[in-house]
């Protein structure tokens, strides 16, 4: 299976694979809530503050967190649909968008997005092959070159083009505009994959034929995957590492198995077990969390999380907890003053002192 | 598979359903629309070929037939005030008062739809300067509008198509802006951005297509209003001057004989009324056509 041919500039590697494919640290981005015109204070929701985090390469890193908590902004910010207020990124060991670094349209190209919505992704007026024969026309490539490369990649994703290229989007099912959706961003052999919600709309048997050709497309090109779900399960199966979102705050991250045996933040045990079981003697009757996230226009002082945490204590409205690597788990870190033994927390672990 | 995926693909079938074919085999479908149609197209050829087809001389008067009724032998319509021919005067009128219809519309369409889809796609501030200079015409009834600046512009027949114009672009740059602001917050608009394309190209392949449709049956509706509008202001002495036959003058040369000939006086009112029904039918049946993602 040789991919390679039907792109004019493969992907070139330059750090080596310890280098991590992105490093973002300190994207922000804060939006203007329209309040009223006499309102002397202009409010602000805090969409997205302060995520530091780095994806390694080949690896796939699961972002999860309750609607509302900045994944999706995140991952807008990255693609630089939405300009961060601040915060710098690193691709590949290059600034992105810094002088002698990286152009931000060289960027643009070195990644690509997949969104949740299949239908609203696809233009209605053109066939599914113009649709993934945009990008690269748009880039000069001459249009017999461009539908050979879409019929490819159709092919490549599991729609025959003959059948399918010169179909619309409405006479497509989700799980086939979806593939195309995948074959678009395929479309300029991109090394990272920021996946939006990909199979979220999709029912069960046809998300898991999507997300093992999404593992199947990973092996071969060597692809990194930035997936973003609210399906823990999914997420699971899929990430190598994981990375808990809590009101545009960064709670905890580490990897999937740790995380997912592991946990070491209330928000993140709370998200798991909210998880239904498929063993009926493990059922919980009782609801892991109450009440709704903050309103991210005003977040609590201190840690955002406090208000519905179990076993918050006058520390956690004075100060917000770092995030911390903890002591048992490489690469694992969590942003909750029970990881601090410095923190004054009553149920910071005393072995963490030791 | 792999020699597939070395290029040697079958050539692609070649693309035999755009999406105006497919309009097109839903507006058969259509039987009003279809009528509509065929009525309008029979006055406009009737209008075209006037110099053929007319039965006499619009201008030629006489005194001896004034107001002859309709069906008199030699004058199947009858005769105006001043004798001439109804039916060839009907039918040169017709070239004023669809000129009247279709210019403005045509005009404000393209200006309209730039600045519409310009304001649309830049978003905030630009958008906002746009739409609210333009609603400053809003403040104003359309018809007030139009002998508005008729009247300032002075009488004749460019002056009232370029107030039909001025009053027609503030309401097309306003379905235009709405829709491509609907278009725009579409994940296909990001997808595009993503691969890295420069706006015009964004604009082109997949804006104006999603914009261009409702745009168009829009201003396909405007086509009655706009003769209508263009006949008022005829009618009012500020747009064609007698002696050339126009719709809306003739209503008003021949409204002394409302009541001594009804007949002959309402029938260029008969011509407006009937070629503007088929205008908004026609629109109708565009509408439903073009709306192909049932």
């Amino acid at each position: 299976m040789n991919m390679n041919t039907a792109s004019p500039e493969p992907a070139a590697d330059r750090g080596g694979p310890a280098q991590p494919l992105l490093t973002v640290r300190d994207l922000k981005k804060r939006f203007p809530v329209r309040g009223h015109p006499f309102e002397r204070e202009k409010k602000f929701v805090h969409a997205v503050d302060g995520v530091s985090f780095t994806v390694a390469k080949g690896r796939t890193l699961g972002i999860v967190g309750e609607s509302g908590c900045g994944k999706s902004t995140t991952a807008r910010l990255i693609a630089r649909l939405v300009e961060p207020d601040s915060g710098s990124m690193v691709f590949d060991g290059d600034g992105v968008g810094e002088f002698g670094g990286m152009a931000l349209k060289a960027f643009r190209r070195s990644l690509q997005m997949v969104f949740q919505d299949s239908f609203a992704s696809l233009n209605p007026r053109l066939t599914i092959g113009e649709t993934i024969a945009f990008g690269p026309r748009a880039h000069g490539v001459p249009a017999a070159q461009a539908s050979q490369r879409a019929r490819a990649l159709l092919s490549r994703v599991g729609l025959a083009p003959d059948q399918f290229a010169s179909r619309y989007p409405h006479e497509l099912s989700g799980g086939q505009r979806q593939r195309v959706n995948i074959a678009r961003a395929l479309a300029f052999d991109p090394r990272l994959l920021i996946l939006d919600e990909a199979v979220a709309a999709l029912d069960k048997s046809v998300q898991a034929q999507v997300l093992n050709l999404l593992q199947e497309l990973k092996a071969e090109r060597g692809l990194t995957y930035l997936f973003i779900s609210h399906d823990l399960h999914v997420v699971h199966y899929l990430s190598d590492e994981v990375m808990v979102m809590y009101l545009g705050q960064v709670v905890e991250t580490g990897p999937v198995e740790r995380i997912y045996g592991h946990a070491a933040h209330p928000y993140t045990r709370a998200l798991l077990s909210a998880v239904p079981s498929m063993d009926p003697s493990r059922r919980t009757e009782r609801s892991p969390l109450a009440g709704d996230p903050p309103n991210p226009i005003n977040p609590p002082s201190g840690c955002r999380f406090r208000d519905r945490c179990p076993s918050a204590q006058a520390v956690c409205s004075a100060q917000a907890p770092a995030l911390l690597e903890t002591v048992r788990g490489r690469g694992h870190w969590v942003a909750c003053h029970m990881n601090d033994p410095l923190s004054g927390h009553g149920m910071a672990r005393a072995e963490v002192a030791a | 598979m792999s020699a597939i995926l070395d290029g040697a693909l079958p050539e692609a079938a070649p693309l035999t359903r755009s999406y105006w074919h497919l309009v097109a085999r839903q507006f058969r479908r259509e039987p009003v629309a279809l009528a509509s149609a065929a009525v309008l197209l029979a006055i406009v050829a009737a209008a075209v070929f006037a110099p053929w087809l007319a039965p006499a001389d619009p201008y030629k008067a006489s005194m001896l037939r004034r107001l002859l009724p309709v069906g008199s032998p030699g004058y199947l319509l009858g005769a105006d005030e001043l004798g001439r021919d109804m039916l060839t005067r009907l039918m040169y009128g017709g070239r004023l008062s669809l000129l009247m219809g279709v210019v403005p519309v045509l005009a404000a369409f393209l200006i309209g739809t730039t600045a519409g889809v310009a304001a649309g796609y830049a978003g905030g501030r630009i958008n906002m300067l746009v739409m609210r200079t333009l609603d400053v015409f809003y403040a104003f009834p359309s018809v007030l509008l139009a002998v508005a600046i008729a009247g300032a512009l002075g009488p004749g027949m460019s002056n009232s198509l370029i107030a039909l114009t001025l009053v027609f672009v503030p309401q097309v740059v306003r379905v235009a802006e709405s829709v491509t602001t609907q278009v725009r917050k579409l994940d296909y608009i990001e997808a595009a951005r993503m691969s890295g394309a420069d706006a015009l190209t964004i604009i082109r392949v997949h804006v104006l297509g999603n914009v261009l449709g409702p745009v168009f049956v829009y201003a396909t509706g405007l086509l009655s209003v706009s003769m209508i509008l263009g006949s008022g202001l005829s009618f009012l002495g500020l747009g064609v001057k007698p002696p050339e036959p126009e719709w809306g003058l003739m209503l008003n040369t021949l409204r002394a004989a409302i009541y001594s000939n009804p007949l002959v006086a309402a029938l260029p009112g008969a011509m407006i009324f009937i070629t503007s029904i088929a205008f908004n039918l026609l629109a109708d049946g565009l509408r439903s056509a073009m709306d192909i993602r049932k």
